[in-house]
């Protein structure tokens, strides 16, 4: 949990995702052509991936991946991205805390 | 047994049957002591054995004009008996022929299932046993029924807010409205959730929607950038600000489309490569079927994303709008799908004997 708080706070843009997830791939795709490069961390590729995951579940993303933080804290999971995209919120989050 | 060509009706009544010169082929034909019964009854059972004498067949002689009268009743019942009993023949074996073909289909279909089953289990592997074949077809079947009534109810929405525009409506009413047309889109996405949890190939496949529909089909349904085209041309005229603003809304939703879109290709892609490379007896058959049934899972999941696109779109465009405005966009977008499905019809129509 500490981990996931500190790479948080780390990197301005931060996606939890897995090198399998397709969704987690259409939301990194979505982050490119808005013109961000994100932390991309993919925890099956990680020693404590289970770990993490089991964490992220508890911070109230329903655990589901993508999850992602802009600025240290979680903005949610897909469905929460496009929402905030939608309603032309997200690109301003996201350059008030591009790298 | 021989078979005569009378019959006798069962009774203890025997002095009055036959007048004497049937009683005389009777005795010729059997054994004078005992003569065979046949009731009205397919299977000729011997019910009754009637005991000839020759004092009976005297008394017989001598009721002639009773017995005559009487035996033409009982020519008749026999008849009708003879008549039943060869109809009810025939019925038995008309049945029992039906019960032979559906006995030799019940043998194919129970073929063909296991057949299938095979098949199943060597994509599925390990995991065969859950539910291949059965839940399906229910969650499937309820859905197609729930969109029928789903469309009958849109229609009346619909056309009811097409005569409420034609009067000086007040805008109040006239939102709450254009609210209710938006929560039974919502209801209609709900539907698909659930769907997409029973068979998301179903809902991606368009086996639901028309023909024509199933062309512009996007993950599952119709692409949210396509609704704000459609729906455009009957708003003029709008506002700068509003034009600025849909603008915005479009290029997002292209944007979002762009990443799902993208999503869908690679989960073919990866879906294709572990297809490839999967083959029963490999080391890790096992944990590469599961890795293919997990991104089928995921299916769903994209199908769950487009819907949440396609509301919030829906959504945006009604508060850019002004409630008229956004009255005749609802209008103008279930008219568009109207004018698609009456295509197909007339598609289908047009090569008969081809599905639509």
């Amino acid at each position: 949990m500490e981990k996931i708080v500190k790479l948080a706070s780390e990197n301005g843009i931060l996606i939890f995702s897995k090198s399998t997830c397709c969704l987690c791939y259409a939301v990194q795709i979505l982050f490119k052509e808005l013109r961000v490069q994100p932390r991309i961390i993919e925890i099956d590729t990680l020693p404590d991936g289970v770990e993490i995951e089991k964490a992220l579940k508890r911070l109230g993303s329903g655990g589901s991946l993508p999850a992602v933080f802009i600025g240290g804290k979680l903005v949610g999971s897909t469905k929460e991205v496009m929402s905030l995209h939608l309603s032309g919120n997200l690109v301003q989050l996201l350059r008030q805390h591009a790298v | 047994m021989t078979t005569p060509t009378t019959q006798f009706a069962p009774s203890g009544r025997l002095g009055l049957y036959e007048p004497m010169h049937q009683m005389s082929m009777w005795e010729d034909t059997f054994d004078g002591d005992t003569a065979v019964c046949m009731i009205n009854d397919a299977d000729s059972k011997i019910d009754d054995k009637i005991e000839y004498t020759s004092d009976k067949s005297v008394e017989l002689a001598e009721d002639s004009r009773a017995t005559r009268s009487i035996s033409e009743k009982i020519q008749r019942r026999l008849a009708q008996n003879r008549e039943a009993a060869r109809k009810s023949r025939l019925r038995k074996k008309a049945y029992v022929q039906q019960l032979e073909t559906s006995r030799l289909k019940l043998a194919q279909l129970e073929l063909e299932l296991e057949r299938a089953r095979q098949q199943g289990m060597l994509i599925a592997g390990a995991t065969a046993h859950m539910g291949l074949c059965g839940t399906v077809g229910s969650g499937i079947a309820s859905f197609e029924i729930e969109y029928s009534h789903w469309l009958d109810q849109q229609e009346r929405k619909i056309t009811e807010l097409k005569n409420v525009l034609h009067t000086s409506v007040g805008d109040p009413e006239l939102r709450v409205m254009v609210e209710r047309v938006l929560s039974h889109y919502c209801d209609l996405f709900r539907m698909k959730r659930e769907a997409a949890r029973a068979d998301a190939f179903y809902l991606v496949s368009g086996m639901w929607r028309t023909s024509v529909e199933r062309f512009f089909l996007w993950i599952g349904g119709f692409k949210p950038s396509e609704l704000i085209n459609v729906v455009m041309p009957q708003l003029q005229p709008l506002t700068d600000q509003q034009t600025a603003n849909v603008d915005n809304l479009k290029h997002s939703c292209v944007q979002a489309e762009d990443a799902l879109s993208q999503g869908m290709e690679k989960l073919q892609q990866t879906l294709a490569q572990s297809v490839t490379f999967l083959a029963p007896g490999a080391g890790n058959y096992c944990s590469q079927t599961a890795f293919a049934l997990e991104n089928l899972e995921s299916l769903e999941s994209f199908i769950n994303q487009a819907d949440h696109l396609r509301q919030q779109t829906l959504q945006h465009m009604s508060r850019i709008l002004t409630t008229r405005q956004a009255a005749n966009g609802l209008v103008a977008f279930w008219e568009y799908f109207q004018r698609l499905r009456t295509l197909s019809s007339l598609w289908s129509a047009r090569c008969p004997g081809e599905a639509a």
